[in-house]
């Protein structure tokens, strides 16, 4: 069996979640290789290089590859194909962008979001939000695969694979890059955070985030939101958790002014420990909550702060 | 010294391809988002008797923006399709109601992956010619999040996935997407697929008038199988189990009794 894992980086850093996704590999077992594709990404290449458990890295160092647009890796993962039995990302905007593309150019079926591998052929996922876990069997030779990376413990970073680069530069021409506008935040990315404070409509505007910042510092926590809270405008929509957002497992997450929608626990509610403060007794997110306070979150939140 | 003249054909050539922009919205039937579902006993799947179905809210978000297309003038039609049983028509009605102006069924009731979908829906758009394709990000029942990809893929189309913001710009779209990092702005040749993310609109409730002008906007069925796909299941759905339940926890009553719980029993903080 051979894996090929494309690797998730903004062509400065490889994302942790790889590592994940290296392990969700192993559990199917075979030989493993990371696709690096982007433009000047030569740091990238060294970290991958180092990921335990992957005896190539294949690189694809082009301006073709800057932005990862999906016409374009698609093709490049095609054109590789062929020597791999199984195909994998990671769930994250990039690999749900651009993997169904190469599922449907290879004529098979993706599976999504395992979190979870059976056997050789069979995974699972969840479905439903959450609210029902499902065992598929792939009846395709060829597998794609999207992988939870919260559902996977990371591989070490002490191997030495060898490092080919691929002369592969395509670019379909039928879309190009316009302009990001990415957060800047000195905090923990929200999927790698070890503790994670998210606010709710409850926070009542912006403003009020300030309020978890201070509890953020003094954890090192990454601050997540509810659909709700970002909706309103109070946060950019990147610090979503949930279902159609970010999916966290972190230690310790703690829910302030947030209901609990199966949305939002959809993607939470894999934490090791969840503490909820909201005034309502009855809000759903106290079924899912190890430590509840109900209370206003307006008193509880300074206190908190002042006696972390 | 011939630019301007070449600049002329352009703007006219743009016109023609406003004037006739038609869209092609998928939509898929589900189970209402308020639904919490509950697996079957035999844990052959969930169980959906008897449960409120609805318009996938991505897919409504679709419609929406379609529509919108429309009054702006930059649209000319908007058509929805739908496959699945007889029972999807509810939701292309509903559509309708919405302000699309036509309908498609595309009769099975076969158990679906997202790539016979989107080779079903490859022949509709072969047929429609659509100029713009708007699908939901993820059906939130099997959460694939794969259709829209995989027919840009079959099409040859380029894709904007996750889209929160949509602007028509002569022969090219701009899409502004949903990414991990904040956002990101692609500009993609027409024809193109496009899908929604949550924050593009809020959709519009139908009024009354519109339900009832709806029932007489056409409505076309067509059988899948007379589409030349093959069908056949490329995965097989083994069991279906409902997730490991959590233990409710407690309630404290105050924040000392948080921090001391977090600290030496959750041993979560230092
Ligand atoms: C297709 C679809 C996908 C979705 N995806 C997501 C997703 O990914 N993530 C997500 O989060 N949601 C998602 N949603 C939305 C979800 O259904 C809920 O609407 C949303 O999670 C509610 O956010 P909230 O809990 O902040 O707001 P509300 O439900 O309005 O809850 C606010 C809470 O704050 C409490 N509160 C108010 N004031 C105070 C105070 N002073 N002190 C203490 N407590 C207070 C209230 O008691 C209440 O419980 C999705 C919905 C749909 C239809
Ligand atoms: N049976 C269907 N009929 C019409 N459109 C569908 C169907 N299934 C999926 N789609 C479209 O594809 C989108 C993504 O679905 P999925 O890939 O299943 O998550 C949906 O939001 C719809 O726009």
């Amino acid at each position: 069996m051979s894996i090929l894992i494309y690797a998730e980086h903004d062509n400065h850093e490889l994302k942790a979640d790889t590592l994940k996704t290296v392990t969700a590999a192993q559990a199917i077992g075979g030989d493993i290789h990371l696709l690096v594709a982007g433009e000047n990404c030569s740091t990238v290449v060294e970290q991958a290089a180092k990921v335990s458990g992957v005896s190539k890295v294949l690189v694809a160092d082009n301006a073709a590859y800057k932005n990862q647009l999906a016409e374009n890796v698609s093709l490049l993962v095609l054109e590789l194909a062929n020597d791999y039995d199984v195909i994998m990302a990671t769930a994250l905007t990039t690999g749900k962008n651009f993997m169904p593309r190469v599922a449907a150019l290879l004529d098979v079926a993706q599976i999504s979001d395992i979190i979870a591998v059976e056997s050789a052929d069979t995974f699972i996922r969840p479905i439903y939000a959450g609210n029902a876990i499902a065992t598929v069997q792939s009846l395709d030779a060829k597998k794609v695969i999207t992988v939870r990376a919260t559902a996977f413990d990371a591989v070490a970073t002490d191997g030495s694979a060898e490092v080919v680069n691929l002369s592969q530069a395509t670019d379909a021409g039928t879309s190009s890059h316009v302009s990001d506008e990415f957060t800047e935040s000195e905090r923990p990315d929200l999927g790698a955070a070890s503790v994670v404070i998210s606010g709710g409509r409850g926070m009542q505007n912006g403003e009020n985030f300030k309020l978890l910042e201070g509890i953020a510092d003094k954890l090192g926590a990454a601050i997540g939101a509810s659909r709700a809270a970002v909706d309103a405008g109070f946060v950019p929509n990147d610090m979503q958790v949930g279902q159609t957002g970010k999916i966290v497992a972190p230690d310790l997450y703690i829910a302030v002014g947030i209901s609990g929608a199966i949305q939002h626990l959809a993607g939470m509610k894999d934490s090791k420990v969840i503490v909820a403060i909201n005034k309502d007794a009855e809000a759903p997110i106290f079924q899912v909550a190890d430590y509840g306070i109900v209370a206003d979150l307006f008193d509880v939140l300074p206190e908190l702060e002042s006696k972390l | 010294m011939s630019s301007q003249p070449l600049r002329l054909v352009g703007k006219l050539q743009q016109a023609q391809l406003e004037a006739t922009m038609k869209v092609l919205v998928p939509i898929k039937r589900v189970i209402d988002y308020n639904v919490k579902v509950r697996v079957k006993a035999d844990n052959s799947n969930v169980d959906l008797a008897n449960v409120k179905m609805a318009i996938n809210p991505f897919c409504e978000i679709a419609v929406e923006e379609a529509v919108r297309l429309k009054e702006a003038g930059t649209a000319s039609e908007v058509v929805v399709v739908s496959i699945g049983d007889k029972s999807c028509q509810e939701q292309l009605r509903t559509a309708l109601a919405l302000g699309a102006d036509r309908a498609i069924q595309i009769d099975t009731d076969a158990n679906l992956d997202s790539l016979h979908v989107a080779k079903l829906l490859h022949k509709v758009v072969e047929e429609e010619q659509p100029q713009l394709v708007i699908l939901g990000k993820q059906s939130i029942d099997s959460d694939n999040n794969q259709t829209g990809q995989m027919l840009a893929a079959l099409t040859g189309l380029p894709q904007g996935t996750f889209a929160s913001k949509v602007v028509v710009d002569g022969e090219k779209v701009n899409v502004t997407r949903e990414v991990d990092g904040g956002l990101q702005t692609l500009a993609l040749s027409l024809p193109a697929i496009v899908t929604t993310d949550l924050r593009l609109n809020e959709p519009r409730y139908a009024s009354l008038p519109n339900i009832m002008k709806a029932k007489r906007k056409p409505l076309d069925v067509k059988a899948a199988t007379d589409l030349g796909v093959d069908l056949t299941p490329r995965t097989n759905l083994l069991k279906v189990t409902p997730p490991a339940e959590r233990q409710a926890g407690i309630v404290v009553e105050t924040v000392d009794e948080l921090v001391e719980k977090l600290k030496n029993e959750a041993k979560v903080i230092a």
